[in-house]
């Protein structure tokens, strides 16, 4: 374990190492006619009662498929949730039927959107770090993605808020 | 993040109901006090135990910003930018405070906060309270918040999430928004730490409150 003061500076070193950070070309996961890229995960704070998980799903197909759920070892519960800003004030709710990846469309869980809620993390997340989730799909089945734990591009500097 | 949304958020104060009377300080603090629209008596406790009451805020700028441990992506990143600005201060850094309150006293226990803000810049002080303190600092900054339970019996938190500055009297200075940029922020902390008015480029939310 670290000691407070550790934990600190390796948190916050992320803001640092983030004003370095070049997305890396992502790890692309396939599985049936599903390109799953782009899977990230912030560094939660310690004692975090949750952290957040992105990913890009291509569905390259002609069928529609629809993401029904996650789960993973590294949380002790796992969701699908929308985040909403509505009149300045942050919204966030469990999806209700899974999300629909249509046919030939790309669909992106991304911040201040669709997100995997990692609830009770089992350990902090830590930048370098992955965490393993897998996707559970209607047609595709479940697929198990490595999400890469860092910081949001640009969020160090302030220059982009996506 | 932009200027709209920025927009917005000054909309949702202005929804949030009039000005608060209850007003801390003495003498020329008080009056200043009186004379804005946010503010207000409160008593809370720091994750160190200490109380923390409207007097702290007097002497000193600050950064006020109200949030919970739950939320995964706005308090967090906006606490990682309050920590980048207070080190980017330099010295000055040291000449203001930074206070994250918790709109969920309930998950958010003092011992929850401390372990929580080992992460951040050890300046910010994270508050929290009975559930009729935090309302009452809630309403004296007119913060929108909103206990939503669920089907599962988890509950989720709705929110406001600009930061307030607060002036060196205890007055409201302006808002930062969520993601506001760090060049247009550091000016802002700038002319707050001078005594100046920051020249917030979110529109002041008491202005809407008189349009609408």
């Amino acid at each position: 374990m670290f000691s407070p003061a550790n934990h600190r500076l390796l948190f916050l070193s992320g803001v640092v190492a983030a004003l370095a950070f070049v997305p890396a070309e992502a790890k692309e996961v396939r599985a049936g006619s599903l390109l799953i890229t782009g899977a990230w995960s912030r560094p939660t704070p310690k004692g975090a009662p949750a952290g957040i998980g992105y990913v890009t799903v291509r569905n390259v197909g002609s069928r529609t498929d629809r993401l029904l759920g996650a789960s993973s070892p590294s949380a002790a519960r796992t969701e699908l949730h929308d985040m909403s800003f509505k009149d300045g004030v942050m919204q966030m709710r469990p999806v209700e039927g899974g999300i629909v990846i249509p046919a030939g469309r790309t669909v992106r869980l991304q911040p201040s959107g669709h997100h995997i809620m990692l609830i009770g993390p089992k350990r902090p997340f830590a930048i370098g770090r992955t965490v393993p989730i897998t996707l559970r799909f209607e047609h595709a089945g479940p697929v198990q993605v490595a999400f890469d734990v860092r910081m949001a591009p640009g969020q160090a500097n302030g220059t982009q808020h996506p | 993040m932009t200027i709209a949304s920025l927009a917005l958020a000054a909309g949702a104060l202005s929804a949030c109901g009039g000005p608060n009377n209850r007003q801390g300080g003495t003498g020329e603090d008080r009056k200043a006090a009186a004379s804005a629209s946010y503010g207000g008596s409160f008593t809370l406790v720091d994750q160190n135990g200490r109380t923390v009451t409207e007097r702290d805020l007097i002497g000193k700028p600050s950064l006020i910003f109200f949030g919970f441990t739950f939320c995964p992506e706005v308090c967090p990143t906006t606490l990682l930018h309050i920590s980048k600005w207070l080190k980017d201060l330099g010295s000055d850094g040291g000449k203001i405070n930074a206070f994250y309150v918790t709109i969920d006293p309930q998950r958010d226990t003092q011992k929850q906060l401390e372990q929580y803000l080992t992460s951040f810049d050890p300046r910010i002080r994270g508050l929290t309270g009975t559930p009729a303190q935090i309302d009452q600092i809630a309403k004296a900054y007119r913060v929108y918040y909103k206990r939503v339970n669920l089907q599962n019996g988890d509950y989720v938190m709705d929110h406001s999430t600009m930061i307030y500055m607060i002036d060196a009297r205890g007055r409201f200075a302006g808002p930062i928004g969520y993601g506001e940029p760090d060049e247009h922020v550091m000016p802002l902390l700038r002319d707050l730490l001078a005594g100046r008015k920051p020249k917030s480029r979110q529109p002041d939310p008491r202005t809407s409150i008189e349009r609408s």
